[in-house]
């Protein structure tokens, strides 16, 4: 007894360590937390969960890419690389639910195909052949929808696309928001293209092919509840043509993403996140219409959240930034490129940002939806 | 962009910053609070504790309207949602702060409609577009939006509206800075004054707390350049021994406040004896309720309340952060347990909680940050 007394181990002087050195050993502990496997925690879907932020991250790792793990889906790109027949072939696709249906610079038809040539354009493929699935709701208007199909005509022309398939159904009013439309593409990809976010390293610059958040402010501001009115359209359009002569003009292209929901700041964060580097962005670099940063200023949201339907992140070679850019600005789509920062070895995971005023701080994903601040 | 950019000019801010530091006297340690979640926001969302000497600490006070709701009221809400045929408007940043059994988004997840709103009179809108049903707007905020509640109900008893009401939850800010004065655990030099608050209540409040505490107060505008002129303002009154209630916002605050918005919150409201803060506690005095002559706007006369008290959990120190006694990263939780998509408090919840604004914006170490970017700027 008096043994096992003598042989327990006095207390150890608790060490205390300067809040600088506390401060990172917090800082090192939520790292550590946030690399943990995200668990959904909800027991019903929210709105969150269809924001593309964390919440949506937390959705499709937790339960899509646990229920279909495979290595195409795993990298949870823009869209699958697949080996066909000896070609290389890529697939995606996305649902649209916006409202309204219609919005200055275009509606749900240019959005449905623009949005899927984009993902297939950013993949580095040659978008081809696109499907269609409408869901309709009892009582909508034919004319509405021969609007939307007329568009989606002359989108898919403007691609380059063909609409080869499709499928229509319609349910009970109230059980859908007028018309909802999914769809599908695939493309070629030429032999020795591999873009991918995990491919950042440093010394890489970050660039956007033109002015940041119009199709969301534009949205936001046409859903009339905020009577504010500003003069901003939608950039709804197709990447593939500003692709094809960037990865034409520039070999060290190493990802490309479109700045769809979640915005340039969820991008950004898919890169430092997928290839373990920092990324350093300019506040003054980034190209914003004062329209949209006056409309995003009056609801406290960050323009680098909101959503564009025609814009590009563009990660490449440092060497190779300028031929880039040139090679972006050469398009009347990428008339208004920048190069916006550069890949940076450390902070590991983090985006940050140098502002305007001069300060630093991160840029992290959001939750869900960037909400309205109350004064 | 006109009056913004030059509130954000970095050279302005790179002159003022040499000239705090000239005035700290060596040695010394200031500890300054800014009361209102607004310049929490603007404090981390710029970077400018960049520019300021290590001496100085910015503490970050109660002035969150979201963050000092407690937990018994969301649930209180969440009940008031819960009855038949009501729909419940909110400001957005309420929309994800926690009740003991989830926020609004989860309850509109198990069927309740509780919509965003912009602006209160939205809410009108609403209920005149929906006469079936009895719109219950979930107010909160300091005076810088209760008149807009208050205007609201003048505008809902002149255009006769009967299915509307206010589940009021305003509370007023000088009740609670004085609890922070009579804190004993807590040592502060001075206060950056709520400018939005102000532009209704004006200076004149503060007077006290310059005369019979002895803190100089500057009340503040909201971009970078007006915070970092009223930290330089606060320390020449520190150095030159003066404790005054200055206004550096004075494009937009009146010494006085606002007479038309203060007759429209006297008119409709009135103050609460007591009400409970999150992590304060109770307060007396420091919140308002609907008047009896506005008894039929007033959803807590209209409907059952519960009135439910929950404890905030034992592992939240929101309150300490809420006084400033512990920083964010301080808290046991924080970044670990609460975080922005999980918060245990609410100063995790909305943008301009003190947690929220360390973690989404200032959870770095600087020295692991480039000093400078080496890209040219290529803007066409």
């Amino acid at each position: 007894m008096t043994q096992q007394l003598a042989s327990t181990p006095p207390p150890r002087p608790r060490r205390v360590l300067p809040p600088g050195e506390r401060e990172q050993q917090v800082l090192d502990r939520i790292e550590r937390a946030r690399r943990r496997r995200p668990k959904l925690r909800e027991e019903r879907i929210t709105m969150s969960h269809g924001a593309g932020g964390k919440a949506t991250h937390t959705l499709i790792e937790a339960i899509f890419l646990d229920a279909f793990r495979n290595p195409l889906l795993e990298p949870l790109e823009d869209a699958a690389r697949l080996q066909v027949g000896g070609a290389t072939v890529a697939l995606t696709t996305d649902s649209f639910v916006v409202s309204p249906l219609f919005f200055p610079g275009g509606n749900i038809g240019d959005l449905a195909v623009n949005g899927t040539v984009n993902d297939l354009a950013v993949a580095g493929a040659t978008p081809m052949y696109l499907s269609a699935g409408f869901i309709l709701e009892e009582g909508f208007p034919v004319a509405d929808l021969t609007r939307i199909a007329e568009s989606m005509r002359d989108a898919a022309a403007a691609a380059g696309v063909a609409v080869v398939t499709g499928d229509t159904k319609v349910v009970e009013k109230g059980k859908a928001d007028g018309c909802y439309i999914n769809t599908a593409g695939v493309g070629a990809v030429a032999a020795g293209v591999d873009l991918g976010v995990a491919n950042a390293r440093p010394g890489d610059k970050i660039l956007v092919s033109g002015p940041i958040g119009d199709h969301g402010v534009t949205i936001m501001l046409a859903r009339g509840e905020l009577d504010i009115e500003a003069d901003v359209e939608s950039d709804t359009a197709s990447l593939a043509d500003l692709v094809a002569g960037l990865l034409g003009a520039v070999p060290g292209v190493r990802a490309l993403r479109d700045a769809t929901r979640g915005g340039v700041a969820t991008i950004l964060n898919e890169v430092a996140k997928a290839a373990d580097v920092g990324v350093l962005i300019s506040e003054n670099a980034i190209p914003v219409r004062d329209q949209v940063r006056g409309a995003a200023e009056l609801l406290g949201i960050d323009p680098l959240y909101v959503a564009c339907e025609g814009r590009l992140v563009a990660v490449v070679d440092g060497d190779q930034a300028a031929q880039a850019l040139a090679a972006l600005r050469a398009h009347p789509l990428g008339a208004q490129a920048a190069i916006i920062g550069e890949v940076t070895a450390e902070p590991v995971g983090l985006v940050t940002i140098k502002t305007t005023f001069g300060g630093t701080r991160i840029v992290d994903l959001l939750v869900g939806d960037p909400l309205p601040r109350i004064c | 962009m006109r009056f913004v950019d030059e509130f954000r000019d970095a050279d302005k801010a790179h002159a003022l910053s040499a000239r705090i530091a000239a005035l700290c006297e060596p040695g010394r340690q200031y500890k300054l609070m800014e009361v209102c979640g607004g310049h929490t926001h603007t404090i981390y969302k710029h970077g400018l504790e960049d520019y300021l000497p290590e001496s100085i600490t910015l503490v970050h006070g109660p002035g969150c309207p979201v963050c000092v709701i407690p937990m018994g009221r969301v649930d209180d809400a969440i009940h008031l949602a819960s009855q038949p045929d009501v729909i419940m408007t909110s400001f957005g940043d309420m929309m994800r702060v926690p009740g003991s059994n989830g926020a609004f988004f989860d309850a509109n997840a198990r069927g309740t409609t509780i919509k965003m709103v912009y602006s209160p009179l939205d809410s009108l809108k609403i209920a005149k577009a929906n006469p079936g049903k009895r719109v219950v707007f979930m107010a909160i905020g300091f005076e810088t939006t209760a008149p807009s509640t208050a205007m609201t109900v003048l505008r809902a008893r002149a255009q006769g509206i009967e299915n509307f009401s206010v589940f009021c939850n305003h509370v007023t800010i000088i009740p609670a800075i004085k609890a922070i004065l009579d804190s004993p655990d807590l040592r502060l030099d001075g206060f950056i004054g709520p400018g939005h608050v102000s532009t209704v209540i004006g200076c004149r409040p503060y007077e006290f707390i310059a005369r019979s505490y002895g803190k100089p107060v500057v009340v503040a505008g909201f971009e970078p350049l007006d915070i970092l002129q009223s930290i330089y303002m606060l320390m020449l009154q520190l150095r030159e021994g003066r404790s005054e209630v200055e206004n550096q916002y004075s494009r937009v605050v009146p010494w006085d406040g606002n007479p038309v918005a203060l007759k429209a919150i006297g008119e409709t409201m009135e103050l609460r004896p007591y009400f409970e803060w999150r992590g304060l506690g109770f307060i007396s005095h420091s919140a308002l309720k609907m008047r009896e002559a506005y008894a039929d706007f007033d959803a807590e006369l209209l409907f059952e309340v519960p009135g439910v008290r929950v404890a905030d959990p034992k592992a939240c120190q929101c309150g300490e952060v809420l006084k400033g006694v512990l920083k964010p990263w301080e808290c046991k939780v924080f970044g670990t347990a609460c975080t922005p998509e999980t918060p245990i408090g609410t100063c995790m919840v909305s943008p301009e909680g003190a947690c929220a604004a360390y973690y989404n914006y200032g959870r770095l170490n600087r020295q692991r940050v480039p000093e400078a970017i080496s890209i040219e700027l290529s803007r066409p």
